[in-house]
C-alpha cells in the first residue's frame, strides 16, 4: 500500500450527516475515518458499500468510492467488486436487519468464501429506519410496534453465526469505546480475508440502552472481557477477575488463574465458547478479536485460476473462441 | 443383395426412449454427423424435468427430433417420417405425431408384459392394430447388442446400455451417414475407459452392419448435401452455446473482461457451464448462493469495471427484479439473459414458452425502462448476445436478452462471423479532471463510467434518486421528474442505432405476420411455402422489442391485416397495440409447452384469407 500520509479530514466528504443527534453511528463513522487515514490506503482505492437501513447511509459520509445498494445485498455486490479488482479495499456497512435478516444468505456465503471485505455490522437490536420493529437480534419477549405483546422469535447471536459460517476474522466492539473500535478496525483491515465485526450501537430513539449492562462506563469493566491474543482473559475495575471457558462449564476465577486467549487456534470451538457467554446472564460478555486465521481469499483464487488456465491453455483470441476445431468449411 | 438407395429432400427423425436410454446423446451424435455431411438441419430435444423418472413410464420418455435436408430449413419439422421407439412408453406417447405411412422402428426386446404395465398399456400395441397406419419394423435390439458384445468384459447391464449406439449405427446405415465421426467421438469421450470405447464402437458398427444383413428395410435413403449453401466456415451450434460465445465475444469487442454471476436454473444452466470453461478468454464466472447474488455480483463487477452478466430463466428473473432496478438507477452496464420456460411459478421447466415478455418489459417497480431484445434461432443467439453487450456498454444500462427453451437446446449449422466485420464498442470511461460529475451526460444522455481505483473520481452511487449532474441524493420534485425522463429518453434514443427489422415474403398485401423470438422458423416456413401460391403474406420478425425500431407504422400500413403468433396469451400483440393504437394486431396464441408447427401458422393464414373473401 501507498505511503501517503492522510488525515481524518481526507475521508470527510462535503455531505451533511443525517443520523439522529446522539446516535451511536457517529462514533463508528469517526473511528472508521480515523482507521482509514491511519492505514494510509489511497482513498481512490477504498470502496464503501452498504445495503439499506440507518447504517447504510455510511457511504455518503466517507469521501471514497461508495455504493449504497439495496436491502441485504451489499455483500453480494461487494463480492463482485472484489473479484473485479482485488486491490480495492472494500468496507461494508450493514445492520442487524440488513445482514442477519434479508441479507443473511449473502452474509454466510461471503464469510465461507472468505471474500476480503471488512463487514461492519451495526447491531442495535431494532429496525431503526422503519421506526422501531423487532430485528433478528432483538431478545425474545422484546416489545416493539410489531410485537406489542412481546416478540416470539429467538434471536440470532451474530458472532456464533459468523463462526458457524467459517469466518476467518470475527470480532466485537462497541460505539462507546472508540479507541477499542479503532484497534479492532485496524486489525480487521490488516487481515487478508473476510472480517466480521459486530458493533454494539445504541439506537437511543427506538431501543435506548440495549447494551447498557455492558457498554457504559459503569458497567463495562465488570461485565466485559476484552480478548487479545496472548493476553490473559481478565476483567473487573482492577483487572482482578479472570475467566476460564470450557465445554462443560465456564467459571470466573482470580486474575492469575485466567486462561490466555488465542484467536488463531485451528478449531473455532474456543471462539464459539466465548461467543456463547452471551447466553449466560451471570457471565461477562466478551469483546475484541474472537477469531483470526489465515485462509486464501475468494477473489485471489478466482483470478489465479483464470490466470493459470490462460497460461496453460493459451488460445485466448476471438478467433480461438469462435473458430474451433469442429468447424468445417464450405468452398 | 443390393439395396436400393432412395434420394430424399427432407427427413425428420424422432428418437424416443426412456430417459436412461441415452436418446439425447444418440440425437446429438446423429446431428453432428449430419452437419458434417453438409445437410441443413434443425433439432428439437424434448425431455422430462425428472432426471430419472421411473424406468419405462410415460413420464420418463425423452425425445430428440432432428430434421435434415438438402435445402434450407428453419424448423425441426412438424411431423416425423421416422420414429425410433426404444420401449412401449416411448412408442405410445409419440406415434401419433408421425406422418401417415411413416416408419416406426421399435426395440421389440423391451416389449414385455412388465413394460406394458409400466407404460399403462392393456395390450401390446405391436399386435392390437394401434399402428396399422404405419410401417413398423421390429428388431430386438437388446438381443442383438448382447450378441454383438458377447466377448465384452462389461456386465450384462452395461452391455445393454450400449443399445443406443447400436440403434444409432442402424440409423446411420438407413440414412447413409458415415460412422467415423461418432467412432472418433467415442474414443475421445471415454478415453479413460477403453472398455467402454470398445463396447460402444462395436455396438455402433454392429448396428450399421445389421442394416444390410438383417434385411429389415427395403431400401436406404440418402439426403444430398445442400448445394447452394453460402460459402464460409460452419459449426453445428446449440442456442445456449451460441449465446455464451456471443457474451464472451461481446465483452472482447468492448475491451472488457466478462463476469458472469449466476445460479443454476433450467434451461439456462448450460450458459454458466459453457462460460465457466472459457477461462482462457479471461471470462470470470461465479456460481453464487442464489439468483439475487448472481445479479448483484454482476452489478458489483460492472461497477468495478468488468462487463457484468447474469443468466437465468423466468422464476430467477423475478428474483432479480429489484437488482435490475438498481442497475437502471445507477446506470451501470449489465446483461441479463432470460432463457424462458413454461410458467407461471415453476411451471414446466423443460418446456418452451415466450411468456416472460411482460416481465422483461414491465417487471420492475416504478419507471425503469431498459432495452429488451430477443433471439430467433440458435445461431441468432450469438448475434443477439453481442448486441446485448453493445447496448449495455454503449448506453450504460441493464439489457434483458430473451431466449427460450426451444432455442437453448435446439441446434443448427452456424455460419461463423467474419471476425474483421465485428465492430468494437465504445466504452464511456470517465477521465479524471476538475469538472468530473458522475451524472453528467453526453449527447446520447449516457453518463460516464467512473471506476473505483481511478484517482480523483471518487463519488457515491446507489438506489436513491440522484441529482442531475452531481449524482447527490435528491428528493427534489422537479429533479425526479427530470431524471425519470432522462432515463427514459436515453433508452428511446437507442432507436437511432437499430436497423429496420428482418423482412421476408410479400412486401405488401393481404397479411403481415409479426413475430419475435423462437417462432421465427415456423412463421418463416409457413410464409415462404404457403398453402396457396397467390397468398400475399409478409413476415416481420422483431429482434429489438424495446425500444422498437423506427419505420414500423409504414410497414404495418402496407397490409390489410396483421397477425401476431406467440407462445403466450398475446403479450407482444398487446404491447404493439399500446404503441401503435392505429393498427389492429390479431393475436394467435399457444401455451402448450410446445413450439408452433409451420402447419398451424399456415392453416391460420389460409383461414384468415378465406375469411376475407
Amino acid at each position: 500500500m501507498s505511503e501517503t500520509k492522510m488525515t481524518l479530514k481526507d475521508f470527510k466528504p462535503d455531505q451533511e450527516v443525517r443520523w439522529c443527534p446522539g446516535c451511536g453511528d457517529y462514533a463508528i463513522l469517526n473511528a472508521t475515518q480515523k482507521a482509514l487515514a491511519e492505514i494510509g490506503v489511497p482513498k481512490e482505492n477504498v470502496v464503501v458499500i452498504s445495503g439499506i437501513g440507518c447504517s447504510s447511509r455510511f457511504p455518503y459520509y466517507v469521501d471514497t468510492y461508495g455504493f449504497h445498494t439495496i436491502h441485504g445485498r451489499a455483500l453480494a455486490i461487494a463480492t463482485g467488486v472484489k473479484v473485479a479488482n482485488p486491490d480495492l479495499a472494500v468496507w461494508v456497512a450493514t445492520g442487524d436487519g440488513d445482514a442477519m435478516s434479508i441479507g443473511g444468505n449473502h452474509l454466510i456465503h461471503a464469510l465461507r468464501r472468505n471474500v476480503n471485505v471488512k463487514i461492519l455490522m451495526f447491531n442495535n437490536e431494532i429496525y431503526g429506519l422503519t421506526k422501531g420493529q423487532y430485528s433478528p437480534t432483538s431478545p425474545r419477549g422484546k416489545k416493539t410496534k410489531t410485537s406489542p405483546y412481546g416478540s416470539l422469535d429467538h434471536p440470532f447471536h451474530p458472532l456464533e453465526l459468523a463462526l458457524g459460517a467459517g469466518a476467518t476474522f470475527v470480532a466485537r466492539t462497541m460505539d462507546t469505546q472508540p479507541k477499542h473500535m479503532k484497534e479492532v478496525l485496524m486489525a480487521a483491515a490488516a487481515h487478508e480475508g473476510a472480517a466480521f465485526i459486530e458493533i454494539w450501537q445504541n439506537c437511543h430513539i427506538f431501543n435506548d440502552g440495549a447494551f447498557k449492562d455492558w457498554s457504559t462506563k459503569d458497567t463495562r469493566d465488570d461485565n466485559t472481557v476484552v480478548l487479545r491474543s496472548g493476553e490473559p482473559m481478565v476483567f473487573g475495575k482492577d483487572k482482578e477477575k479472570g475467566l476460564i471457558v470450557d465445554c462443560h462449564g465456564n467459571s470466573i476465577v482470580d486474575a492469575d488463574k485466567a486462561m490466555t486467549w488465542d484467536a488463531s487456534t485451528p478449531t473455532p470451538v474456543p471462539a464459539y465458547l466465548l461467543a456463547a457467554l452471551d447466553r449466560e446472564p451471570d457471565m461477562p460478555r466478551a469483546v475484541g478479536i474472537f477469531r483470526q486465521v489465515e485462509q486464501t481469499t475468494y477473489e485471489r483464487d478466482v483470478n489465479a485460476q483464470v490466470a493459470e488456465v490462460k497460461s496453460t491453455r493459451g488460445l485466448s483470441s476471438l478467433k480461438d473462441l469462435i473458430y474451433t476445431p469442429d468447424a468445417w468449411t464450405v468452398d | 443383395m443390393s439395396t436400393e438407395v432412395i434420394r430424399q429432400e427432407d427427413v425428420v427423425i424422432r428418437f424416443a426412449g426412456d430417459s436412461g436410454d441415452g436418446m439425447q446423446i444418440t440425437g446429438s451424435q446423429f446431428t453432428e454427423t449430419t452437419a458434417m455431411v453438409g445437410n441443413d438441419l434443425a433439432t428439437f430435444p424434448d425431455f422430462p424435468a425428472e432426471i430419472r423418472a421411473p424406468a419405462g413410464t410415460r413420464a420418463g420418455v425423452s425425445g430428440f427430433q432432428i430434421r435434415f435436408s438438402s435445402g434450407d430449413i428453419f424448423t425441426p419439422g412438424d411431423t416425423p417420417d421416422v420414429l425410433v421407439a426404444m420401449n412401449p412408453a416411448a412408442l405410445i406417447t409419440n406415434y401419433q405425431d408421425l406422418k401417415p405411412g411413416g416408419i416406426i422402428l421399435v426395440n421389440s426386446g423391451a416389449f414385455n408384459e412388465r413394460d406394458f404395465k409400466q407404460a399403462k398399456l392393456d395390450s401390446n400395441p405391436l399386435e392390437d392394430g394401434t399402428l396399422s397406419a404405419y410401417r413398423v419394423i421390429e428388431i430386438d435390439i437388446n438381443a442383438r447388442v448382447s450378441e454383438a458384445l458377447a466377448d465384452s468384459p462389461l456386465n450384462k447391464k452395461d452391455v445393454l446400455r450400449c443399445k443406443n449406439f447400436y440403434t444409432l449405427g442402424l440409423m446411420y446405415w438407413l440414412f447413409s451417414r458415415p460412422t467415423q465421426p461418432t467412432l472418433d467421438w467415442l474414443a475421445e469421450k471415454f478415453a479413460k475407459k477403453p472398455e467402454l470405447v470398445e463396447a460402444n464402437q462395436t455396438a455402433l458398427k454392429a448396428g450399421f452392419n445389421s442394416g444390410s444383413t438383417l434385411e429389415l428395410f427395403q431400401g436406404r435413403f440418402t439426403v444430398a448435401p445442400v448445394e447452394d449453401i453460402p460459402k464460409g466456415t460452419y459449426r453445428n451450434i446449440m442456442g445456449n452455446e451460441a449465446l455464451s460465445l456471443g457474451l464472451a465475444a461481446g465483452a472482447k469487442l468492448a475491451g472488457l473482461r466478462a463476469f458472469l454471476g449466476s445460479y443454476p436454473i433450467t434451461p439456462a444452466t448450460d450458459i454458466l457451464q459453457y462460460m465457466s470453461a472459457m477461462k482462457s478468454h479471461g471470462v470470470v464466472t461465479a456460481q453464487m448462493e442464489d439468483e439475487i447474488a448472481g445479479i448483484c455480483t454482476a452489478i458489483g463487477a460492472s461497477y468495478a469495471g468488468m462487463l457484468g452478466i447474469t443468466t437465468t430463466s423466468g422464476p430467477g428473473l423475478a428474483l432479480k427484479t429489484e437488482a435490475v432496478g438498481l442497475a437502471v438507477m445507477t446506470e451501470l452496464p449489465l446483461v441479463v439473459v432470460d432463457v424462458q420456460r413454461a410458467g407461471p411459478s415453476t411451471g414446466m421447466p423443460t418446456k418452451v414458452e415466450q411468456a416472460d415478455l411482460n416481465q422483461a418489459l414491465y417487471g420492475r417497480n416504478s419507471e425503469a425502462p431498459l432495452p429488451v431484445i430477443a433471439c430467433a434461432s440458435p445461431a441468432d443467439a450469438f448475434d443477439c448476445a453481442v448486441e446485448a453487450c453493445r447496448l449495455a456498454v454503449e448506453y450504460m444500462t441493464p439489457v434483458i436478452l430473451l431466449s427460450d427453451n426451444y432455442i437453448a437446446n435446439g441446434a443448427e449449422p452456424w455460419l461463423l462471423p467474419d471476425l474483421d466485420a465485428l465492430e468494437s464498442f465504445k466504452v464511456n470511461r470517465a477521465e479524471a479532471g476538475d469538472d468530473f460529475q458522475p451524472y453528467a451526460r453526453d449527447e446520447r444522455l449516457v453518463r460516464p463510467w467512473a471506476i473505483p481505483g481511478t484517482p480523483g473520481l471518487q463519488h457515491r452511487i446507489g438506489g436513491l434518486e440522484k441529482e442531475h449532474l452531481t449524482g447527490n441524493v435528491s428528493y427534489d420534485p422537479e429533479n425526479h421528474q427530470q431524471m425519470v425522463e432522462l432515463r427514459q429518453d436515453k433508452i428511446l434514443g437507442i432507436r437511432k442505432t437499430i436497423p429496420t427489422p428482418h423482412f421476408d415474403g410479400a412486401d405488401s398485401g393481404d397479411l403481415l405476420i409479426v413475430g419475435w423470438g423462437s417462432t421465427h422458423g415456423a412463421i418463416h416456413t409457413a410464409v415462404m411455402k404457403p398453402d396457396k401460391p397467390d397468398q400475399k403474406v409478409g413476415h416481420l420478425h422483431l429482434r429489438h422489442i424495446h425500444p422498437l425500431p423506427d419505420g414500423l407504422p409504414e410497414i404495418f400500413a402496407r397490409y390489410e391485416r396483421i397477425l401476431v403468433p406467440e407462445l403466450n396469451m398475446g403479450q407482444l400483440a398487446r404491447y404493439l397495440t399500446s404503441e401503435y393504437p392505429q393498427f389492429k394486431f390479431e393475436s394467435m396464441h399457444k401455451v402448450m409447452g410446445k413450439p408452433f408447427k409451420a402447419a398451424e401458422i399456415r392453416a391460420r393464414i389460409t383461414a384468415m384469407l378465406e375469411d376475407r373473401s
